[in-house]
């Protein structure tokens, strides 16, 4: 099912035409409006109306989330706070958070959106949608709330937590669809497995994964404990939440939502524009957003952009499933390692969690990669050769896929500690 | 159907227009809304091919029409109602709406161009009565009626009207705008330049806001009549200063 078929299906020229018309409107409006803009032009001296293309634009500087901490709270607002109806904020996960605005009309464009997101992945008006993000500052859990019930969707707003009430709700109020991160589902499932939990008697039958990378793997292994049907969206809190894009039915590649966002996929070292096909970071700017518009915004997050037609029938340019953070990059003898690499390979193994924490040094000038991995229960107490027989398939399995060789060193359950309630999944030592 | 990319234009000294990105899609109503010399006219006037672009591409069905000659773009579709009406005032009405086939009378059969007259006179049932009249001792609301008339006999596409609620009665404006939705359902695409925000929003798909010769806002009517900027500077809503 496809929620916006006029602008979810329109021909490549169309889409050209209108990101033209509203690139050259943002910029006109931030040019006006926002200072911090401003001054880029100036410093530039061009002004807006010397942009006569999408591919002028790539002249145009980056935007980075340090600017938007520079000027925390309201300074890159483009409207006065009176015509701003909702504020929601970034996780600052890594620093001191940021502030987004939302007029009537972005909320509008927003609900749009999600909705498009929500319908991709298979939500109809007959189903009963649970929302277990958290209900808050975040935008994900309010913005898919709004696209669910455009679409007539039944909302439960069951926020984060709690799982043994979640599972509940879930059996009784017959939910059909799981909004959620996919590691949170994965703990629903393993959850319900220890209650001994039959999870074919839910009603359960979507899964709509957002918030957080969703390796294939996992997806997979959520769907066959769930017996659901999962797709992956993708959003930028700074950019508008979720509704960048999605996934659709034959889930290869996410959807970008191109009528309200322009993509780029630049290199994040020399930050040269990438073609299409090409792995590199995301970058983002937005077509309709009155309160806070941004203008090349430097998502961090890597992926590739894919222009092919999909059997779907949107025609919006596909981007890849985020591969990982460029923050995240090891760069160890000239390959690209990505901890979402890793992880999916840690999925697979027998006898290991994903959970891990990657450690790239300098011995002697010649650079290592040591990946820490905590074994499962099961094998914890297993005899020594048993674990280093582990530790050696986990060793030449990432060999193979990553390309470089990699020091295994297996530790015991529950033993990488969490800094600030997120695990630290990569140390790069030769930094110093 | 019609394409206007990044287009630059000069009237002396003065950029009128500062990289004027617009489409207009096939059966849809557009309009371009702004204020008094932000460069509504131009913009008509430049896609008529009335006045010259210094910059930019005009695209009308896959074909760049920038720089042909009026009369060449009028014959490939685009007919323009002019801003003030422009009428032949000494010609009766009847006189009017025929010269406005002038492109197509000796190429077609003399019963269509009065079959197209009929179909007028449907649109706008006062100029049947008033057919052997002055076009100039007509009302406001009429000479618009023959102006318009007299436009569409050269059977455009694309239909550019420029402010044609200009200096008329409420009650004759809501005349007009019907007849105007009635184009669009029998297969004309609008594009609609306009000062009276309010007329225009109500029977447009979509529009934009042209400010000092810039595109400042695009979107689908609903959001235009939602924007802040948009009800103060245009809907005349005004409101109490809350917090700045």
């Amino acid at each position: 099912m496809i929620w916006d078929r006029r602008h979810e299906c329109m021909e490549r020229e169309e889409i050209e035409q209108l990101q033209l018309e509203r690139l050259q409107s943002t910029l006109n409006r931030v040019h006006r409006n926002v200072s911090f803009y401003k001054n880029r032009f100036d410093l530039l001296k061009v002004l807006p109306e010397e942009i006569q293309s999408v591919k002028d634009f790539s002249q145009f500087p980056f935007t980075a989330k340090e600017d938007l901490r520079v000027s925390y709270p309201y300074g890159m607002f483009a409207l006065p706070l009176r015509e701003v109806v909702r504020l929601h904020s970034s996780s600052g996960v890594t620093g001191k958070p940021t502030v987004t605005g939302y007029t009537r009309n972005d909320l509008a464009h927003w609900g749009q959106l999600t909705a498009r997101v929500l319908t991709a992945g298979g939500v109809t008006k007959d189903d009963v949608v649970q929302i277990t993000f958290k209900y808050g500052l975040f935008t994900g859990a309010f913005g898919l709330h709004h696209g669910a019930e455009l679409i007539g969707a039944s909302v439960i707003p069951m926020s984060t937590g709690n799982t043994s009430k979640q599972v509940l709700i879930m059996q009784d109020y017959k939910t059909t669809a799981l909004v959620s991160t996919p590691s949170y589902a994965l703990l629903l499932a393993r959850y319900m497995g220890t209650q001994g939990i039959d999870s074919k008697s839910l009603s359960l039958k979507l899964g709509l994964f957002g918030g957080e990378p969703c390796p294939e793997s996992l997806r997979r292994e959520v769907e066959e404990r769930l017996f659901i049907s999962a797709t992956d969206n993708y959003g930028v809190s700074e950019v508008m939440g979720p509704g960048v894009s999605a996934e659709c039915e034959f889930k290869n590649g996410l959807h970008i939502n191109e009528d309200h966002f322009i993509p780029e996929i630049v290199d994040p070292q020399t930050l040269q524009v990438l073609p299409p096909g090409a792995e590199g970071e995301l970058v983002l700017t937005t077509l309709s957003r009155e309160a806070f518009p941004l203008i090349r915004y430097r998502t961090r997050d890597i992926t590739s952009l894919d222009y092919a037609p999909c059997p779907c029938g949107r025609t919006l340019a596909r981007m890849k499933k985020v591969l990982g953070r460029s923050d995240d990059i090891i760069i160890i003898k000239g390959v690209n390692v990505f901890p979402s690499q890793v992880e999916s390979i840690l999925m697979e193994m027998e006898g290991v969690e994903p959970r891990y924490q990657i450690i790239a040094d300098r011995v002697e000038g010649v650079d290592t990669l040591e990946v820490k991995v905590e074994m499962n229960e099961r094998v914890f107490s297993d005899e020594i050769k048993n674990l280093q027989n582990i530790a050696s398939q986990v060793e030449r399995k990432l060999r193979e896929i990553v390309g470089v060789s990699v020091k295994v060193k297996l530790v015991a359950p529950e033993s990488l500690q969490p800094t600030d309630g997120k695990l630290v999944k990569v140390i790069d030592r030769r930094k110093k | 159907m019609l394409r206007v990319e990044s287009v630059t234009a000069f009237y002396g000294a003065i950029q009128a227009l500062r990289n004027v990105s617009i489409h207009v899609s096939a059966g849809e109503i557009a309009t371009l809304l702004g204020a008094n010399g932000a460069g509504k006219t131009t913009l008509m006037k430049v896609i008529s091919g009335i006045h010259p672009l210094t910059k930019g591409r005009l695209l009308f069905g896959g074909q760049n029409i920038a720089g042909l000659p009026g009369e060449r773009i009028l014959r490939l579709g685009i007919g323009q109602v002019p801003e003030g009406r422009q009428i032949f005032a000494p010609l009766t009405v009847m006189d009017n709406l025929t010269l406005g086939a002038y492109v197509r009378f000796k190429r077609e059969e003399k019963n269509e161009v009065l079959r197209d007259l009929q179909a007028i006179f449907e649109l706008f049932p006062v100029l049947k009565e008033r057919q052997k009249q002055r076009a100039g001792t007509l009302s406001g609301g009429e000479q618009q009626m023959v102006a318009i008339g007299r436009t569409l006999m050269a059977r455009p596409k694309l239909l550019l009207l420029d402010e044609p609620s200009m200096g008329l009665a409420p009650r004759v404006v809501t005349d007009i705008f019907k007849a105007i939705q009635t184009l669009r359902t029998r297969g004309t695409t609008i594009f609609l330049v306009e000062q009276n925000a309010k007329a225009a929003l109500k029977v447009a798909d979509r529009g934009y806001i042209i400010e000092t010769g810039r595109i400042i806002l695009e979107g689908e009517t609903e959001n235009l009549l939602n924007n802040k900027e948009v009800q103060r500077a245009y809907l005349g809503k005004e409101y109490r200063e809350v917090w700045e």
